[in-house]
């Protein structure tokens, strides 16, 4: 090849991600909407660019035509190059079998003939699915100095949370001495992010041999770490801190919406040292009308508010009509809220319609749950959609 | 491809002296996120054209920041694209002072291309225009030179002469006259968007430049030859603004207010306007913030009341403040506690806390680029 490339990052978007229920209908995870401009896979791939590495495989599998739609070329995240650049990596027919991806680690098993073109020495492994500002390159100088096999990025979480992830144990070196997916018992708070650098020519043998136990459920948290951490592998934690969420919930993606608000706001997108990078329709200025109310809100390009608005975030294109309310809830792209319609505690999907009168969502309690309404709805008018329910009509209507 | 795009970026430049002192008329910051070159543009793209040469003369750094590589208009093509055309001067102290001066200055590049016709347009000007319309009656009609024209009452101020042209029943073009405007009288005004045959254009430069150096567009190039050229006229009837002094600026930006104008400008299907994508971050209405009938770009923080105004992109709004009637550019900090009226303010200014600043709406208060008040 014509230059090789010292890490490649391969971005696991495969996922349906099924606990986002109607959100996930008919888009991957990583394409659902994010913070009024962006979308979930817009945080990984643009941590790349900013951490210099410029050659990302995104493997997709499920409802992948508006996530490869929305990636394109890579140019709004300045990975259109020559040579690396982003590539979409479905799961394809081969001459002896043809497999969809079984699990994260036959997803990367199943290309390496496309890490092998660039020769890499280290291989970043990244989720789709997570909120976070993070530089790989400081992770990557960490692995380096420790001549680590796989350094896997590490979070302090509350002890409650911590059976919901990875857990590991560390040595007063920060190697690993323990992993444990998802355990019911946790010895430690010290939760993997599902980031993971290996040394390549390690990791590739391990994907080869795991590929020919049958017994193996193809997975990195399950199979590769721990038989790693079995053989006496050097595998080393990296400390992160600082602002991360897993937005696999309607729940926790609420919550990392609101995350943005504030005047301190949790997660500060607004810093514009490393932006995070997004596909640019060619939005006009929001405008804001004569009976607009807006509080401690945020509003994407295009977007058009005549009514009050508290608490929310609002992704391009929306329209707010006169009387209408919005509070405490997200609001995807192109949907319109009518006439005196009431949202509260409630992700809109996207082009949807709330009818005028309409009421969707808990009055003033986020305890009763999120209210979800899929994307390509029409509420009818003075309709009345419970807190926590599920609108989709395509798919059984509301649960 | 039938046709090639020329946009005169500078020509205009001296017509308001506040906002072109440090960039070309064609870079002036418009509507929020808009720079005045992108109507031009997107007016071209958005009809089918595919080729555009930029003719520069002076300050244009900032047109060129701008423009870029020129992918927002997606004009990174291997076959046409986006051309910038510096000017060209057999002697050095001597650049373009006429249009017809800066069209010699790039007949090497109209030489070489191979499209039929050429489409003019200038920078001073904020409409959306099908102009595949006008060159599709350029063909029905067998033109030599459409002249697309706008019937308007003219204001008296629009600080430049204007082009009155009389068309015939069948909407050719049989006279051209150029005045300085007056108050009142109605006219079929020259807009200075013209589609000419590529081939024929060149020899009309040359032909005009050879008799008078300092001829004009207009009056020589086509009025002189009306009875021996098919000019066809065409009537544009949609919102258009000729950005001629800072008053008519302010007044343009703020007639943005106005849904049908916004309409009429941005959300014609399939026409939409493009611009450089800065990826800025969602705009961040805080507690203190009290917003009503304004156009709000991306990327700003407002904390305060911001009524009838034009925001651009990341600019802040402290708590306490009021902003009524103003034109805030990209990156400008209005400080907690200040107070702006019919305030123009270039980029990157900082008006400090309780600062009391206001103009009216003929003569708007003008805060020079990165100026700290």
């Amino acid at each position: 090849m014509l230059t090789k490339k010292e890490c490649v990052a391969m971005l696991l978007a495969g996922g349906q991600g099924s606990r986002l229920y109607a959100l996930t209908n008919n888009v991957a995870k990583p394409a659902v909407e994010f913070g009024a401009k962006n979308r979930i896979i817009d945080f990984p791939l643009s941590n790349c660019t900013n951490s210099g590495i410029d050659t990302v495989g995104v493997l997709t599998q499920y409802q992948p035509l508006v996530l490869n739609e929305y990636i394109g070329n890579g140019q709004p995240w300045d990975l259109d190059r020559t040579f690396g650049g982003v590539h979409i990596l479905p799961p394809y027919q081969a001459k002896e079998k043809s497999n969809w991806y079984k699990g994260t680690a036959n997803a990367i098993y199943q290309n390496l003939d496309f890490l092998d073109r660039y020769e890499p020495e280290y291989v970043l492994i990244l989720s789709g699915d997570h909120i976070y500002k993070m530089s790989y390159d400081e992770m990557l100088k960490v692995h380096k100095q420790n001549d680590a096999d796989c350094t896997i990025a590490v979070l302090t979480v509350p002890m409650e949370e911590a059976s919901r992830f990875g857990i590991m144990s560390m040595d007063k070196n920060d190697r690993i001495t323990e992993f444990a997916e998802k355990p019911k018992q946790p010895k430690s708070n010290q939760a993997s992010m599902g980031i993971y650098i290996f040394s390549y020519k390690v990791l590739k043998q391990y994907l080869i041999d795991d590929e020919n136990n049958a017994n193996s459920s193809n997975d990195f948290g399950k199979d590769i770490i721990p038989k790693m951490l079995a053989d006496g592998k050097r595998l080393v934690g990296y400390h992160f801190e600082g602002y991360w969420k897993d937005v696999g919930t309607i729940k926790s993606l609420w919550e990392a919406n609101m995350d943005l608000l504030g005047d301190k706001p949790n997660f500060d997108i607004f810093d514009t040292h490393r932006k995070i990078y997004a596909r640019n329709i060619a939005d006009t200025p929001q405008f804001i009308g004569q009976n607009a109310s807006i509080k401690n809100s945020i509003i994407g390009g295009g977007a058009e508010i005549d009514g009050t608005v508290i608490n929310s975030v609002i992704s391009s294109r929306v329209k707010i009509e006169e009387g209408a309310i919005v509070r405490d809830s997200v609001i995807f792209g192109d949907t319109v809220i009518k006439k005196n319609a009431v949202v509260e505690f409630a992700i809109i999907d996207e082009f949807t319609e709330i009818g005028k009168g309409a009421v969707v969502g808990a009055k003033n309690k986020e305890s009763d749950g999120i209210c979800v309404v899929a994307r390509n709805e029409v509420i009818q008018e003075n309709a009345v959609i419970p807190a926590g329910a599920m609108y989709d009509s395509k798919n059984g209507g509301a649960k | 491809m039938k046709a090639v795009g020329i946009v005169l970026s500078n020509i205009h430049d001296k017509d308001i002296p506040e906002l072109t002192g440090i960039r070309s008329i064609g870079s002036v910051p418009f509507g929020g996120r808009y720079r005045l070159i992108d109507f031009a543009l997107s007016n071209m793209v958005n009809s089918g054209i595919t080729t555009v040469g930029i003719i520069t003369k002076s300050n244009y750094q900032s047109l060129m920041d701008h423009v870029g590589s020129g992918k927002e208009w997606d004009l990174v093509r291997k076959n046409g694209g986006l051309f910038i055309l510096p000017p060209f001067s057999d002697n050095q102290d001597n650049l373009y002072e006429t249009r017809l001066q800066a069209l010699y200055g790039i007949i090497n590049f109209l030489e070489h291309r191979k499209e039929e016709v050429a489409v003019l347009a200038d920078t001073n000007m904020v409409c959306n225009i099908d102009l595949s319309a006008v060159i599709d009656n350029h063909f029905a009609k067998n033109a030599d030179i459409s002249c697309v024209y706008k019937e308007m009452t003219l204001t008296g101020d629009e600080g430049h002469k204007v082009s009155a042209i009389k068309t015939d029943t069948k909407g050719k073009v049989v006279d051209i006259a150029t005045a300085k405007p007056l108050k009142d009288v109605k006219i079929k005004s020259v807009i200075n968007i013209w589609v000419i045959n590529r081939v024929l254009l060149i020899n009309l430069i040359r032909d005009a430049l050879s008799r008078d150096s300092n001829a004009d567009f207009d009056l020589d190039l086509v009025g002189k030859n009306l009875k021996s050229l098919n000019v066809a006229g065409y009537e544009f009837d949609g919102y258009f603004a000729w950005i001629t002094s800072l008053a008519k600026y302010y007044q343009h930006n703020m007639e943005l207010l106005n849904k049908e104008v916004r309409d009429n400008l941005f959300n014609q299907k399939h026409k939409a306007i493009f611009t450089k994508v800065k990826d800025s971050a969602p705009t961040s209405y805080r507690d203190g913030a009290k917003v009503k009938n304004s156009f709000i770009a991306d990327g700003c923080v407002i904390d305060g009341i911001v009524e009838n105004s034009v925001i651009f992109r990341g600019v802040s709004v402290g708590r306490g403040c009021v902003v009524r009637n103003c034109i805030l550019m990209q990156d400008s900090v209005v400080m907690d506690n200040a107070n702006l009226n019919c305030v123009i303010a270039d980029k990157n200014v900082v008006v400090k806390s309780g600062r009391n600043l206001s103009g009216c709406a003929t003569l708007p208060f003008f805060i020079g680029k990165n100026v700290i008040v």
